[in-house]
């Protein structure tokens, strides 16, 4: 082989992959494309007043989201005010106080493979200790404890990454000054973090707002044509409904899914927007 | 002034103690997962042989002739990771060389963003799809698939893992040293042999971390599978026919009306500690690789 016609077949590789890729790619958005429209032409249709404010029902056309709305948000309310202090404050004393002692590492390992584990599982770890051993049964407090679990690591990461973000000339300030550890850390390193650390909660927040699995473990309810009023009632879940509605045979069911899908995506994405948002303003400012 | 010292002193160590208390949660977390599925699969294996749970092949404790042989979950489970990752690795890692290697800055700042919405769309929202768009799509290309497949939910969680490699490796592409890169065109080699030749061993353990993880999450995804997949244990490779994974076990059993603490119940503590087992190998791999890979750049 000639010494150009092997520059030329390294030139032909180069394209090849080139455009591959911009297939992949294309591909990649595609697939996301299909799945938003297919899923809005699905459920717009069903999308009015009366889809928010009715009960589930047997028929089709008359079942709507609003139990499924209480429980998600009551839901949600419990497991921020269970995981919140606990995840900041494990965060905190990691990369605060025990950056460099055995039982931090011992912690950072354990949080790393907690991460790791199937949602499932915490739902199998609920049933046991919340559902049964707590006598929670299948209420709303057990499954805002198993999800509280399950968004923890996300925010001691979180908390971790943006105190790790502030700069030590701050900490060496404030110690210099006189002030203790805890209220250089409580009015000089928390306030400069806040922003990373909130949107570390926003993200878990939907990470949480989109859980089926271990929910249906710990017992919450497929059907409930009923609105809970207590933390230790029985409840269901947005994505729970649309699983209930996909598991029917009806394609009036499916579309009623279609629908409750919209307002779980929107619901998705507007944290997560938030979150970017918040992200990229605390960043440039504490870049400054 | 010493005494009000002393009292601050003392505040001081009571919250240092509440906050490593609160990291202490994490421990028990773990904890309370291993305990959790030790002792209730201790049970189940006092009344039902280990050999016979690894090597019978047919799972059917909810059934009158009960056999409680792993094999026909384990197969399920692995066929559909199987399928995830041959969609996600090739195109999540070919993504992330382009975005790193090719495309421009612009370009890169636009797709990945894009991209990770993937990964932000909740798991049973890819079941609908995987059941309401995929399976009739891939029914229209072969003729006689059953509407409850392997293939389908296989192919849609390959989509869903697919951001994870394609995130995670383009960080490890940008994170090589751009001395590296240079050096290499400055030998003459073109984009495509800097890429492969350079550039990806270079950023090869992060790469394989990302394989790792996604590969985890793909063996413990539950609700994609619970939609499209079928539930129905068979031990089987064949794409095309209907599977039960571990995870979609466990939510059958959880929305079924299994009394307490008989054996029937017991199954899903089984079955649940071979997928932990699983995806804590997996992890402390990864973990093990990361811990390498920093070592080396620092």
């Amino acid at each position: 082989m000639s010494k150009r016609s092997k520059k030329n077949h390294a030139k032909t590789r180069d394209q090849v992959f080139k455009y591959f890729a911009i297939l992949c790619t294309g591909f990649g958005l595609l697939a996301l494309g299909i799945l938003l429209v297919d899923i809005i032409s699905k459920g717009i249709g069903r999308i009015n007043w009366s889809f928010f404010s009715s009960l589930p029902s047997r028929h089709f056309n008359e079942s709507g989201i609003y139990t499924a709305l209480i429980g998600t948000a009551s839901l949600l309310f419990f497991t921020i005010i269970i995981a919140l202090p606990i995840g900041i404050g494990s965060g905190i004393y990691l990369q605060e106080y025990g950056a460099r002692n055995r039982f931090a590492r011992f912690v950072e390992i354990n949080i790393a493979n907690l991460a790791g584990v199937p949602s499932v599982i915490y739902g199998i770890l609920g049933l046991q200790f919340f559902v049964r051993m707590a006598g929670l049964g299948s209420s709303i407090l057990a499954g805002a404890l198993t999800l509280a679990l399950l968004i923890m690591p996300i925010v001691i990461v979180a908390t971790r990454e943006a105190l790790k973000a502030v700069p030590n000339s701050l900490r060496d300030a404030s110690l210099g000054m006189g002030a203790t550890k805890w209220q250089t850390t409580r009015r000089v390193v928390l306030p400069a973090a806040w922003g990373g650390i909130l949107t570390g909660i926003i993200l878990s927040i939907s990470r949480a707002i989109g859980e089926t699995a271990p929910l249906i473990v710990v017992g919450a309810l497929v059907y409930v044509p009923f609105v809970p009023e207590g933390p230790l009632d029985q409840y269901t879940t947005l994505p729970i409904q649309i699983f209930n509605w996909t598991s029917r045979p009806q394609q009036g069911f499916m579309n009623n899914a279609a629908a409750g899908i919209i307002v779980l995506l929107a619901f998705t994405f507007l944290l997560n927007g938030i979150a970017i948002y918040l992200r990229n303003r605390w960043y440039n400012k504490i870049k400054l | 002034m010493r005494i009000q010292n002393k009292s601050l002193h003392r505040k001081e160590k009571a919250i240092e103690w509440l906050l490593s208390g609160s990291s202490l949660v994490s421990v028990l977390t773990t904890l309370g997962i291993i305990i959790v599925l030790a002792v209730d699969s201790f049970q189940f294996f006092t009344e039902v042989s280990i050999i016979d749970f690894f090597t019978d092949k047919e799972w059917t404790p909810l059934f009158e002739n009960k056999h409680f042989g792993i094999l026909p979950l384990l197969s399920g489970t692995l066929l559909i990771t199987f399928i995830a990752c041959a969609v996600a690795i090739p195109l999540g890692i070919t993504i992330a060389v382009y975005l790193s290697e090719y495309a421009s800055k612009k370009f890169t700042a636009i797709v990945k963003p894009v991209l990770e919405v993937l990964a932000s769309i909740p798991t049973v929202i890819y079941g609908f799809f995987a059941l309401q768009y995929v399976t009739p799509l891939l029914q229209k290309l072969i003729p006689g698939l059953a509407g409850f497949n392997a293939l389908s939910p296989g192919i849609v969680m390959g989509i869903m893992i697919m951001p994870y490699i394609t995130s995670l490796s383009e960080d490890a592409l940008r994170s090589v040293p751009n001395s590296l890169r240079e050096a290499s065109y400055g030998m003459g080699a073109n984009r495509f042999q800097t890429a492969f030749k350079v550039m990806v061993p270079a950023a090869s353990s992060g790469i394989i971390v990302s394989v790792i993880l996604a590969i985890s999450r793909a063996l413990g995804e539950t609700m994609i599978v619970a939609i499209a997949a079928g539930q129905e244990p068979k031990l089987t490779f064949n794409p095309l026919e209907s599977v039960e994974t571990i995870t979609t076990y466990i939510i059958q059993v959880s929305m079924g009306d299994v009394p307490q603490d008989s054996l029937e119940y017991r199954t899903i503590f089984a079955a649940g500690l071979v997928l932990f087992l699983f995806t804590f190998i997996l992890n402390n791999i990864s973990y093990w690789v990361i811990r390498k890979y920093r070592q080396q750049y620092e």
